[in-house]
């Protein structure tokens, strides 16, 4: 990059909003996945949507690639620079910019926190439902780029469940508003599929949320099991009793050490443990509750507690929230993995990761968001054991092709990104991922924003797309087009 | 005859032979009369029998430079704009089994052409449902349901379609068959095409398959209702409901000419949960006139959208306006002119719908008026059905500083402008 370009980022954004000495460009080498590092050319810290048009409109006419980025927790590599290209950093856009309680909408700029917008309604006994474990941290930019999920989005939904406009900067650095405070705007859903787009779809500078009212009473149940089978039994009853809890959390043993040797959340020590949570009318919570209590009795849960304080509920959820970090407790390394598979499947999938780890020699510990079959495997390592890391991370792909071959996902809430991106062919054939950069092609022709990310071949936007062509696997019959 | 209209009629001839080859002759008819759309008339209905059939007639079609008109229960077709052209109508009807309900999982995958009615008496079999209450589900499938974006009273609490569709299988103007999303409730892998295709009216692809996630079927439910003085203390109401802690499924207001607006509330859950909970909801309705349930509550959107019986002008729109600005639309409603009859019904989400009959020109100027009110406030009205004689007015609207976005979208799935041409936002 010349110079005339550094000295005319710096005119918009002023020397403290660019960084380009090496020891600063560090700082944002990589994400929440530390093992991928790439060193961006310049990272630049706009405080205004004008900024970042203005920072967008430059990239576009010198073709430089950027990269946004919220608070960088991301665990897939969606924040990873791009060589030559430049890092939009959206943290110094920090301010809750509306709280309209009337319609149940806030309004906030790309780097507030989501834990933040949660406090600012706290009094009036409202809260933003999206929780994922690194909420005291992420920003809501972040969480729309990766449509962040969260124990709770069982009951209440995803990320998407809850924006409902945006004001984006496309890649040529026009400012455009997608949906907005009232709901169906006429034409295509273009916000739909902004979120979850990792990024590569423009920046998101203005973001609309909807705000949920606190349910009168929550209550928290915790039992233990003598395994995971008991445990994942109990999941399906619950949800075949017609119940839609706000969350149903399971951990196995390996997790419970970990979790127990770092945060003491008290937890049994059992082959697994289930965490349901009720919310709703105290009756209604309270009937649903003893008939959990006993669904959990005929699946041979030999200790039931349900937490009797809040102070009790905030340090079972400690635990478990704690829990990816806890794993340092009892390995020098690991992998956290993300997949989804059907409820249903869960005893055989996990009957069959527990296969692989001892396969492997590598222990595996489970902590998972179980309503939703969202799975999150934590793959234990040695690196400086020889051999272990790429033991590790060939087991880790082994567990995401369970999940493929049991009719799941690759990623519930992590994203694609760099990470995963490799993946994305066995999970959909070739046509379905051209179609999906359609969508790429017209946003961003020349793929400026946040380019090489997941999809494993870009898509030339002037290529003429070609006919249906079977996936080998619906060929040899072993899967089906739904 | 000129040289153009010659070599359409013989590429329509090429085109109509080579899809009975693909169909089977007795799939592919010349269309009658009950098959026009508005004014536009169709030269053929074709009915593939699998999503690869429907794939090919839709690829050939597209070659031919005809115009494709996809076809479910044939409920809505006259929604949007008037056609720009329509030669041959792609009917879903053989499309239409459940492919799978995996009760277990809470999804079902379902295949296009199946009626709403159908697939929701399969998923009783296991005490689940689509929470959906869509129009005419006897008649409408699912494949029309998606595309044009239906929702109901029960979106307050399961929200709309683009929050219960987790996997779409498209089939793109050339040929191209495409799926997104899955059968898992939790996925982030690409991007999320069922957003993009649900509310499309069918101009990105044809829709072959839908997989949903599923709800319990309520075990008990309870209506309640009350009649309000004014439109205002119909809102107040519905805030008050709406900033309690009750856990209603559907919150609605009701008005029409002459009439008190009227507020209903749905509570599903179990017995004892909802005898707490209408206690509370009476006490927070006493300032309006306990009214008792009645029959078709939950159906007045329904009512709204059918067509009148007979005579005068008409025009049914869907509004958006914010949840707390309805009593002010209400308000402008009952002043959009004299003469004018209205009726309507507005969910607590602030969605709703209205009917407005009268002279043809004041049904006209009413609809303008009320779309820009709405607009002022950054809502929007969206025309469903309308007179003959209101065929030019714009059904959509302005799609804000998007349009171009839009087209270039439509430009990318299909850029011969093959599906549902001049139908949609902005002439797309």
């Amino acid at each position: 990059m010349e110079s005339r370009i550094f000295d005319e980022l710096r005119e918009i954004v002023g020397s403290r909003g660019l960084i380009t000495s090496p020891e600063g460009l560090h700082t944002y080498e990589c994400d929440g996945l530390t093992n991928f590092r790439v060193l961006p050319r310049a990272v630049l810290l706009p405080n205004s949507s004008g900024q970042v048009q203005k920072i967008v409109r430059v990239c576009h006419r010198e073709k430089i690639p950027f990269v946004p980025r919220g608070a960088g927790t991301g665990l897939s590599g969606g924040a990873l620079p791009v060589e030559n290209g430049v890092v939009i950093s959206l943290a110094r856009m920090n301010k809750i910019l509306e709280v309209d309680l009337a319609n149940a909408r806030v309004t906030v700029e790309p780097g507030v926190t989501n834990l933040d917008v949660t406090a600012r309604v706290a009094a009036q006994e409202y809260f933003y439902a999206p929780d994922p474990s690194s909420q005291s941290v992420c920003s809501i930019g972040g969480n729309v780029a990766e449509n962040a999920g969260g124990a709770h989005c069982l009951k209440y939904g995803f990320t998407t469940t809850h924006v409902l406009g945006l004001e984006v900067v496309l890649a040529d650095g026009s400012l455009v508003h997608l949906g907005g405070k009232t709901l169906d705007a006429p034409g295509y859903d273009l916000m739909g599929v902004f979120v979850g787009s990792e990024g590569t779809l423009g920046i998101a500078t203005k973001i609309i949320l909807r705000i949920v009212k606190r349910p009168e009473c929550v209550q928290t149940l915790l039992a233990a099991f003598p395994s995971t089978n008991e445990a994942s039994s109990t999941v399906s009853d619950i949800i075949a009793a017609g119940m839609l809890p706000a969350a149903i959390e399971m951990m196995d043993n390996l997790a419970i050490q970990a979790a127990e040797a770092a945060v003491h959340a008290n937890y049994p020590d059992c082959g697994a443990l289930l965490l349901v949570e009720l919310d709703g009318p105290v009756a209604e919570v309270a009937a649903l509750m003893a008939h959990v209590d006993e669904i959990c009795r005929k699946n041979k849960a030999w200790e039931i507690r349900v937490a009797q304080s809040e102070a009790e509920r905030a340090l079972v959820w400690k635990g478990r929230k704690a829990a990816f970090a806890a794993m340092g407790r009892i390995s020098a390394n690991y992998i956290v993995q993300d997949g989804v598979i059907p409820r249903t499947e869960l005893p055989n999938v996990m009957r069959e990761m527990g296969r692989l780890s001892h396969e492997a020699g590598l222990r595996v510990a489970n902590v998972f968001h179980a309503g939703d079959g969202n799975l999150h495997p934590l793959v234990l390592y040695d690196r400086r054991i020889p051999g272990q890391e790429v033991a590790a991370e060939a087991l880790s792909n082994r567990i995401l092709e369970l999940c493929i071959a049991a009719g799941g996902s690759i990623t519930g809430e992590h994203g694609v990104g760099e990470d995963k991106k490799k993946m994305m062919p066995k999970m959909y054939s070739e046509p379905d991922l051209e179609t999906m950069q359609r969508v790429r092609c017209a946003f961003d022709p020349l793929q400026l924003s946040n380019p090489s990310k997941i999809f494993p071949r870009p898509r030339l936007c002037g290529e003429k797309s070609g006919e249906y062509l079977a996936h080998p696997l619906e060929t040899a019959g072993i899967a089906e087009r739904f | 005859m000129d040289a153009s209209v010659s070599s359409k009629k013989n590429s329509t001839s090429t085109f109509e032979a080579a899809v009975r080859g693909i169909v089977g002759a007795q799939y592919a008819r010349a269309a009658a009369v009950t098959d026009a759309i508005g004014g536009a008339r169709p030269g053929i209905v074709v009915e593939p029998g699998s999503e690869q059939e429907l794939a090919k007639v839709l690829k050939l079609a597209n070659a031919a430079g005809l115009a494709v008109i996809p076809r479910g229960g044939g409920t809505k077709l006259e929604w949007g704009n008037r056609l720009a052209r329509a030669d041959v109508i792609l009917s879903t009807a053989r499309l239409n089994r459940v492919i799978e309900h995996a009760w277990a999982d809470l999804t079902a995958s379902v295949e296009a052409g199946c009626t709403i009615g159908r697939l929701q008496e399969t998923l009783a079999k296991h005490g689940q449902r689509l929470a959906l209450d869509a129009l005419w589900p006897e008649r409408a499938t699912v494949g029309g349901v998606v595309s044009t974006n239906d929702s109901g009273a029960l979106r307050l609490r399961f929200g709309s379609l683009r929050d219960l569709v987790i996997g779409v299988t498209l089939a793109l103007a050339d040929g191209t068959v495409a799926s997104s999303g899955g059968k898992v409730v939790k996925n982030v892998a690409g991007y999320d095409l069922p957003k993009l295709v649900t509310g499309a009216f069918g101009t990105l692809g044809v829709i072959t398959r839908a997989i949903f996630r599923l709800h319990p079927l309520p075990k008990e439910t309870r209506t309640i209702s009350c009649d309000a003085a004014n439109v205002f203390e119909a809102q107040q109401t519905v805030l008050a409901i709406q900033n309690s802690k009750l856990a209603h499924s559907a919150l609605q207001i009701c008005f029409e000419t002459g009439s008190q607006p009227r507020v209903d509330v749905l509570f599903e859950g179990t017995e004892a949960g909802l005898a707490t909970q209408t206690a509370q909801a009476k006490l927070m309705m006493s300032a309006a006139t306990p009214g008792g349930s009645r029959d078709g509550t939950w159906d007045a959107q329904r009512a709204i959208y059918s067509r009148p019986k007979r005579g005068a002008s008409f025009a049914v729109a869907k509004i958006a306006t914010l949840p707390g600005r309805m009593g002010e639309t209400l308000e402008a409603i009952g002043k959009l002119g004299e003469g004018l009859q209205w009726s309507g019904v507005v969910q607590a989400t602030g969605i709703g719908c209205v009917r407005l009959e009268g002279e043809a020109r004041a049904v006209e100027n009413a609809v303008r008026t009320l779309r820009a009110t709405l607009h002022g406030d950054g809502g929007s009205l969206v025309i469903a059905h309308r007179s003959a004689s209101m065929e030019e007015l714009d059904a959509w609207g302005s799609a804000g500083d998007i349009l171009g976005l839009m087209q270039a979208v439509k430009q990318q799935f299909d850029p011969s402008g093959t599906l549902n041409p001049g139908r949609f936002v902005g002439g797309i």
